[in-house]
């Protein structure tokens, strides 16, 4: 079984799905004004992403090819309507704050686009991997927008403090920018920008 | 096996839908107990909260438990008022299984609305739940409960009167999806911390709290605005203005 590393490493960096694939670019400008949002969501959308290629390559052979589109998203709503009742159960304050996000993993491209191109055709492991790491990757950039913007937006990390109070006594104010969400947007067009310096030589 | 076939297909889908129909329900109400119980926990928080009790929630492992201990120390009794000010239920044994604490005040905002453009039959159907807390330091507090129409969506919360029934002792708003960082801030400490020691009644008359861009001039009923959330700053001033208005007739009873 060709149990490449590849498969694990490339979706983080190589091909990461926001910067590189530049999709769930929505969730990422909503769910990251604040820290602890972010890793929810990136802990979600990596469970849901890897479930579901799993469980598609599991039954890849039976499922009908007409209506395979439909099959998949049954089956990422029904993880992921799990994982808003386990929140809203077992995390009711994260799960008020991300309110409708969670709903909307279904609609995050990056699911379906995994089960399409990978858990279809590949076998169950490789395809868990697959789609674990491509959650990951996601995961990563939600993680580094939401820490810079709740740092220069808010002052804080995981709601602690840690601007201390002397600047803002002597005249440092919180970014109000930070928090809209078009600087996530600009964020991620540096992210884009730098790793595209990066992998030029590469991609030619 | 062909799995294009049209029967294989149909079967194929209906046995999908049902497995996954069921599993999901089977969760679903293996969890209903929990989640309800998450969401009387937070009604009761945000209660205790607008007493300024209850705050070593973040320092406790179990909150829940926390919280349900502390409300059934401190808020002892709860009442129903109707649109004139009488009490028409009144509990104070367990105060969550009260009929106050099981009104949902956005139910009632959409009867004020309706009663607002002109239903007037409608002012019979208005039930208004009051808490009543007593304080570690043996204050009796008058809790009332708020909700109201922010920016994106529902804004609500509790205001703790004291018992000469016009001062202010405490305020808890909260928001279901205000901006975060700018009319989020209503739940902070720090803007509800203004509203504590403001008048709501004089000469058996209501006086709304102005909340106030650019420094507060009085300060008995004004409160300073978050800054760059004008339309959640007046959201919040119309809901306490709306919401005193119709327990005015119950505190001018108290007088």
């Amino acid at each position: 079984m060709a149990m490449d590393k590849k498969i694990f490493t490339t979706p983080i960096l190589k091909s990461n799905p926001i910067t590189v694939l530049v999709l769930g670019i929505c969730s990422s400008l909503a769910v990251t004004v604040k820290l602890e949002p972010a890793l929810v969501m990136a802990v979600s959308v990596t469970i849901v992403t890897g479930l579901s290629s799993f469980l598609i390559s599991l039954i890849r052979k039976t499922i009908p090819n007409r209506i395979r589109i439909i099959v998949q998203l049954v089956v990422v709503a029904m993880f992921v309507i799990l994982i808003q009742q386990i929140l809203k159960a077992y995390a009711y304050d994260v799960s008020k704050q991300l309110s409708v996000y969670v709903g909307l993993i279904i609609t995050n491209c990056i699911i379906m686009g995994r089960i399409e191109a990978f858990g279809l055709n590949e076998k169950p492991l490789p395809s868990l991997v697959d789609g674990l790491a491509n959650g990951l990757g996601y995961g990563l950039i939600l993680v580094i927008v939401a820490f810079i913007r709740e740092l220069f937006g808010s002052g804080t990390l995981l709601g602690i403090q840690v601007i201390p109070q002397s600047f803002y006594e002597a005249g440092y104010m919180n970014n109000g920018l930070f928090i809209m969400p078009p600087m996530a947007l600009i964020l991620i067009g540096c992210f884009i920008w730098i790793q595209r310096i990066f992998q030029k030589e590469e991609s030619k | 096996m062909n799995t294009n076939k049209n029967s294989y297909t149909i079967i194929y889908a209906t046995i999908l839908v049902v497995v996954v129909a069921a599993l999901l329900a089977i969760v679903s109400l293996g969890l209903k107990d929990r989640q309800q119980e998450n969401i009387q926990v937070e009604k009761q928080m945000n209660i205790l909260g607008s007493a300024n009790l209850g705050k070593d929630v973040k320092n406790v492992s179990d909150k829940n438990s926390y919280i349900k201990e502390e409300f059934s120390k401190y808020v002892k009794e709860a009442f129903v008022i109707n649109a004139n000010g009488e009490v028409i239920a009144k509990d104070s044994t367990d105060i969550v299984k009260s009929k106050a604490f099981g009104i949902e005040p956005s139910a009632q905002f959409d009867i004020m609305r309706k009663i607002e453009q002109g239903n007037t039959s409608y002012r019979d159907k208005l039930e208004l739940p009051i808490f009543i807390c007593y304080t570690p330091e043996g204050e009796k507090l008058i809790i009332l409960s708020c909700y109201g129409s922010g920016l994106w969506g529902p804004i609500w919360g509790f205001i703790s009167l004291k018992d000469d029934f016009q001062t202010i002792s405490g305020a808890l708003f909260d928001h279901a999806s205000e901006t975060p960082g700018l009319g989020g801030e209503i739940v902070t400490d720090k803007f509800r911390s203004q509203f504590i020691g403001k008048i709501v009644m004089q000469d058996n008359n209501i006086v709304p709290i102005k909340i106030v861009k650019g420094g507060i001039k009085d300060a008995k009923h004004e409160v300073d605005a978050l800054s760059g959330a004008t339309i959640t700053s007046v959201a919040v001033q119309t809901m306490i203005e709306n919401w005193l208005k119709v327990y005015e007739p119950f505190l001018e009873k108290q007088k």
